[in-house]
């Protein structure tokens, strides 16, 4: 039985907790189709594969070198790609993350098969079918595919890391050749100089929204987020007045998010915003009108002037934690 | 400079999804249709790129009849030609759009083709890496920003909070994100100018490729929530029911 390859993915030779999610993803395919789970680390030499056995993976292929810290993608495309090939996969599964938005396509197009990306449910009998949202979680296709090896990138937070021991033997195989003039060079990581969580990956998001009145007030919203460690977001409003950088927006031109809890301050809740975080587990929106389309989506709602509610919530918040 | 921009026509972002009557579409009346928010950043960044070196801009979108209409918004924004690959359905396998905009691009001996991140109603954000791939050119997707000197080019891109910085050679293709640059809006005098500048028609016969539709369902409704209350005053029963009900803090 042809096996499922997990494309994992690490920064500064940790394995990303998002990959857990791509084990976890690839082992229920696995269990599926009946069949193993190969996990493909590529990385600087002193990347460490181990424990990862422990969420699913039956081998870890290790392809190192000490130019493949930073995302090539070039090089990173042949590696997986030729992993791909050498062994008999039906599936090549990755996260939906900056890195595997851009990898999972050059994998597919190396493969010749498709590429279902954004997959928030996955299963396998005699052709892969997956769940992907489309027009921003609008709507969802429900696809059959009917050419492999295809790939099948996840939404992050979609699937929840298992612990399930599996053997994780590591093997080491060729990080293949060395760069070619014409490729694309990743040349430096600019690390923001106040690490800031991203709100497409955390697991909470404090988003702001018009509601906020002017840009200083998004202090409410970090100081709330900081108490929950939590990412910041933003509507798109607030990001095409130039409060907010747009990596922040959250909505069908921003970003779509699947955080645990989400909450939305003074966000009225736009067909296009909505369309960005209806997939979070708990919503809660604070507005300061009852009527807003917010309150329709939100599991909880306060209705009220956000600029008392907000410190008081973050007050509370920093006690509950205490306690 | 030769440059290629590919577009596509999608329903606005305001739009309300609607299912067909065929469960594995959606029902498009009364639909607006608009060029895709993230191809207006490309478009924009083509004229920039023209505007800076000279040469000229050429939009091929791959689309139904009624995408003329999208290339000619991206004509009225100063795109000199356009190319429409008629299509009687779009597939929904990124891999059999990517291959056909592949052929059509490859003819052109462009130096640098621009492709929005993602097109707004399939949300694949695939297309544009694979027609690099299919092509063997380098290509950054995601940029937010973009140098180009001579026959060299830096891109940034987003990566979880930080960002890439990426060296590549023309020809290349990349793809924008939003805050690459302001798209502009065409003035009158671009929109009857774009009437008379040259559209081609090619017709394709495209097969779906290897994604075959089960359904297409409107998400699950959310279970109704509840008001806590009014003001400050509700704020410890929010944090109870988030503590002790959902869990999640």
């Amino acid at each position: 039985m042809p096996d499922v390859l997990a494309v994992l993915e690490q920064r500064g030779g940790v394995v990303k907790r998002v990959s857990l999610e791509t084990l976890a993803a690839a082992r229920s395919l696995a269990d599926d189709l009946e069949c193993d789970v190969h996990g493909l680390l590529i990385g600087p030499p002193n990347t460490s594969a181990e424990g990862l056995g422990d969420y699913g993976a039956d081998k870890i292929l290790t392809s190192l070198d000490g130019e493949l810290e930073l995302y090539q993608a070039s090089r990173y495309g042949q590696i997986a790609a030729e992993q791909a090939t050498a062994g008999d996969y039906t599936a090549v599964v990755i996260a939906a993350t900056a890195l595997g938005k851009d990898l999972g396509p050059r994998i597919a197009a190396r493969l010749g098969c498709t590429l279902a990306s954004d997959v928030t449910s996955l299963s396998g009998s005699e052709n892969i079918v997956v769940s992907r949202p489309a027009f921003s979680g609008k709507a969802i296709y429900k696809i059959k595919i009917t050419c492999a090896p295809c790939v099948v990138s996840i939404r992050p937070n979609a699937f929840s890391p298992i612990l399930t021991s599996h053997a994780g033997a590591v093997e080491e195989v060729s990080p293949g050749d060395g760069p070619r003039p014409s490729d694309a060079r990743t040349v430096a990581v600019k690390e923001p100089q106040q690490a800031a969580l991203d709100v497409a990956e955390a697991s909470i998001v404090v988003s702001g929204g018009r509601g906020l009145r002017e840009a200083e007030h998004f202090e409410l919203v970090e100081e709330l987020a900081q108490a929950l460690g939590a990412a910041v977001g933003a509507s798109r409003a607030v990001v095409d007045a130039g409060w907010r950088p747009h990596s922040e927006q959250v909505g069908q031109t921003g970003k779509t998010v699947s955080p645990n809890l989400y909450i939305a301050l003074g966000i009225s809740g736009a067909i296009q915003h909505l369309a960005g975080m209806r997939t979070a587990k708990v919503i809660v929106a604070v507005n300061k009108d009852p009527d807003a389309p917010i309150f329709k989506v939100a599991d909880y709602g306060i209705v009220g002037d956000l600029f008392e509610v907000v410190p008081r919530l973050t007050e509370e918040i920093k006690r509950a934690k205490e306690g | 400079m030769k440059i290629a921009v590919c577009i596509k026509r999608v329903p606005d972002t305001e739009t309300r999804i609607k299912i067909g009557a065929d469960g594995k579409s959606i029902d498009e009346s009364g639909v607006k249709f608009v060029l895709n928010p993230f191809d207006e950043y490309a478009v924009e960044e083509a004229l920039k790129l023209k505007e800076q070196s000279g040469g000229e801009v050429v939009v091929v979108c791959l689309g139904t009849e009624a995408s003329q209409e999208t290339i000619r918004t991206a004509l009225a924004m100063g795109a000199d030609s356009g190319v429409l690959l008629k299509a009687s359905t779009l597939p929904l396998d990124p891999l059999v759009v990517a291959r056909a905009l592949a052929a059509e691009l490859e003819q052109g001996a462009f130096d640098m083709i621009l492709f929005g991140k993602l097109a707004i109603d399939d949300y694949g954000q695939a297309v544009g890496t694979m027609v690099a791939e299919l092509l063997g050119l380098p290509s950054v997707s995601a940029i937010i920003r973009l140098e180009v000197t001579d026959n060299r080019a830096t891109a940034q891109r987003e990566v979880e909070g930080a960002l890439e910085v990426v060296d590549f050679s023309l020809p290349a293709v990349v793809t924008a994100e939003k805050g690459l640059n302001e798209p502009r809006y065409p003035a009158l005098r671009g929109i009857m100018l774009a009437k008379k500048k040259p559209l081609e028609i090619k017709e394709l016969d495209l097969d779906q490729g290897a994604m075959e539709v089960v359904e297409l369902a409107l998400p699950p409704e959310r279970k109704a929530g509840r008001i806590v209350g009014e003001g400050p005053d509700a704020v410890p029963a929010l944090v109870d029911a988030l503590r002790n009900e959902a869990k999640v803090i």
